[in-house]
């Protein structure tokens, strides 16, 4: 059974002239436990809006998302909201730390909504996690006072505190210079490794979207795997923007969504 | 269970770092519970000094007056003395009452230095004073021995001892009360004038003012009363029965007993009460006003933070408590500061002095003021995170983050 199942689903909404405007449109993607996947696509193109809904802060319009088997439909607004404390953890480009506290308080956070251990031990946790990210002398720093490749380092830290099953990456490179990128992802990528988490990031950059074993472009609301090999992806890395015309070159095949499993040209 | 736990320590964590909102808000509902619970305290210190003034006057609740005036009908005649005496001893042993005193008031003429000057003189028993929580200032009020000397004992105003020249009572002084049959009274004890330019006053015995009291001067100043102390919850039982009782024991008269003391006057109490609820009401929205914008302007700087939080798992229900608690938890520490600047402040202001008045039993600080203020401060803080509450839980996740 697949950790996460989307079956043609659809997101819109009402525009203020009450037209409805199709963000994402019969979406099928199958994720399965400690898969990497990337998505790419030029802005605007629903990336982030299916990242919301993979991460239970949105929910499709119609279709079925399935988590662990279970449609998320049938979850209470409760229960979605437990079920996104435990089993997601999200990066993000602008790394939306919370100011005023320090890196050790940030990581702590997402802590305070867990329960037992992770709830009483949280300062431990948290400084353990930080040490795995290479800030254990930065515990008490706040976020203003670190780069840009240690708060993003702090923002994963905190994503991965609570050992989510699966981690969102959205642009987790976007704000950071390509070297800085490569050490970010190549830390998520390790961690995210060890402990066994699918790892789902959506990007601008190919050379971030080569790492995974199974890629994908959204476009116009559909999404389509595709290849993005490691050589073409690495002279392309961090200077493309889009996603779009310059990964049509580098598909290896197409690929059928149902048989895609694992089968994309690795990184 | 760590659901609590982890919204007081948000909510705690939230404060912690918001300082600068936090100690404005605090300032604003600190001053407000302040306020409050030295209202509410001083009110309660304000009742008792009024309380204590009242019972001066007409005794502690319940005083029961029993007095029997003849009704002239059928040329009935006032009753001796010996009579109404005899009356009130046994009303007072049938029923019987712990605290009670007659009371006859007569004039005296006594010699002065200066002269003789009539002087009203309050005949009573040992009991008054305590009937109507009365101190002498110097010296002492009379006790059961005091009924067997030669001498009548008298507790005297400021006044009284004036004429005599200014002396102490440690003194000693002796004044003789003219009349028929002269004797020499000493003053035992003295209180102040109750008023500036008081009259010469002089309390005695009921007994040994039997030495200067005539039928004329009964005429005059009218028959002696009884006071009873009784238990509260009797009184209204006891008026009855007693009203029976005098008329039936003295021919010819028409006996009267009622309650005399403050509790009776409940409307003053009352209004005291509503005025203090009032300003404290005023004190407490204006607060609560000063809170409930501080906390609308904070909610929508943290908008994206609200976002970030829903996405480590926070329900709407989780953050609507959480910033519900913000504001309950800041209150709630400006609601301890206010209680206990409202303690130091009326530990060490003597409001009963600058109400005129000492009160003989002090209350101490009334433990309602302090629930009173804090149970405004929670109050006006829930109240004022409410609505941010509601504003916070109304943000949609997606907007905010991307905020």
């Amino acid at each position: 059974m697949s950790l996460l199942e989307l079956s043609g689903v659809t997101r819109s909404v009402l525009l203020p002239d009450d037209r409805e405007l199709e963000i994402l449109r019969g979406v099928d993607l199958t994720v399965g436990a400690g898969e990497h996947v990337s998505i790419v696509g030029r802005s605007g193109t629903g990336k982030s809006t299916l990242l919301n809904i993979l991460g239970l802060l949105d929910a499709p319009t119609s279709g079925e998302y399935l988590l662990d088997g279970v449609p998320i439909g049938r979850l209470s607004g409760r229960a979605r909201a437990r079920r996104r404390g435990t089993d997601f953890g999200f990066v993000f480009q602008q790394f939306n730390l919370l100011q005023g506290r320090s890196a050790l308080e940030n990581v702590v956070a997402p802590l305070l909504y867990a329960r037992g251990r992770q709830f009483w031990q949280r300062r431990t946790l948290a400084a353990e996690m930080l040490e795995r990210v290479g800030l254990g002398d930065r515990l008490d720093t706040r976020p203003e006072k670190l780069s840009g490749g240690e708060q993003q380092r702090v923002a994963i830290a905190r994503a991965l505190v609570r050992v989510p099953r699966v981690i969102l990456a959205d642009e987790p490179t976007g704000a950071l210079d390509v070297d800085t990128g490569s050490e970010v992802m190549d830390l998520l990528d390790t961690i995210a490794q060890e402990n066994g988490s699918a790892l789902i990031a959506i990007t601008h950059d190919l050379a971030v979207a080569s790492r995974a074993s199974r890629q994908f472009r959204l476009g116009d609301g559909v999404l389509t795997p595709i290849a993005i090999s490691a050589r073409s992806a690495g002279s392309l890395g961090g200077l493309d923007a889009t996603g779009d015309d310059v990964q049509a070159e580098h598909v290896a095949r197409p690929f059928a969504a149902a048989a895609a499993h694992g089968e994309g040209d690795a990184a | 269970m760590t659901g609590v736990v982890g919204a007081v320590l948000e909510a705690w964590d939230e404060l912690r770092v918001h300082k600068v909102r936090v100690l404005l808000a605090l300032v604003g509902v600190a001053v407000a519970v302040c306020a409050i619970t030295t209202i509410t305290a001083a009110g309660e210190m304000l009742r008792q000094v009024s309380a204590e003034q009242n019972e001066r006057w007409s005794g502690r609740a319940a005083t029961l007056q029993v007095s029997a005036w003849p009704t002239g009908e059928g040329g009935s005649v006032m009753p001796s003395p010996a009579e109404y005496e005899q009356v009130f001893d046994e009303i007072v042993a049938r029923y019987a009452v712990e605290h009670s005193s007659m009371l006859r008031n007569a004039p005296a003429p006594i010699r002065f230095p200066d002269g003789t000057r009539e002087v009203y003189t309050t005949g009573v028993e040992v009991d008054w004073a305590t009937m109507h929580r009365f101190e002498v200032t110097s010296g002492r009020w009379f006790t059961e021995a005091d009924a067997d000397r030669l001498a009548p004992a008298l507790v005297v105003n400021q006044a009284f001892l004036d004429l005599l020249g200014g002396v102490g009572v440690a003194e000693h002084p002796t004044v003789t009360i003219g009349g028929e049959n002269p004797v020499v009274a000493t003053v035992v004890g003295a209180f102040p004038n109750d008023w500036p330019q008081a009259e010469p006053q002089a309390y005695v015995l009921v007994d040994a003012q039997a030495a200067w009291v005539t039928p004329e001067s009964l005429e005059m100043t009218g028959p002696p009363s009884l006071e009873l102390w009784v238990p509260d919850g009797l009184a209204d039982g006891l008026v009855e029965a007693i009203q029976r009782d005098v008329a039936g024991a003295l021919s010819g008269v028409q006996a009267d007993v009622y309650r005399s003391d403050s509790a009776s006057y409940s409307d003053v109490d009352g209004a005291i009460r509503w005025v203090v609820l009032g300003v404290s009401a005023i004190a407490l929205l204006l607060g609560g006003l000063g809170l409930v914008n501080i906390a609308l302007v904070t909610v929508r700087y943290r908008i994206r933070e609200i976002g970030i939080r829903r996405s480590f798992g926070a329900s709407s229900g989780r953050v609507f408590f959480s910033v519900l608690m913000e504001s309950v938890v800041a209150t709630t520490v400006a609601g301890v500061l206010g209680v206990t600047i409202a303690v130091v402040v009326l530990h060490n202001v003597p409001l009963d002095a600058l109400m005129g008045s000492a009160v003989q039993d002090r209350p101490g600080f009334p433990f309602s003021a302090a629930l009173t203020g804090m149970v405004a401060a929670v109050g006006v803080g829930a109240f004022a995170g409410l609505l941010p509450a509601i504003v916070a839980v109304r943000v949609k996740v997606i907007d905010a983050i991307r905020y």
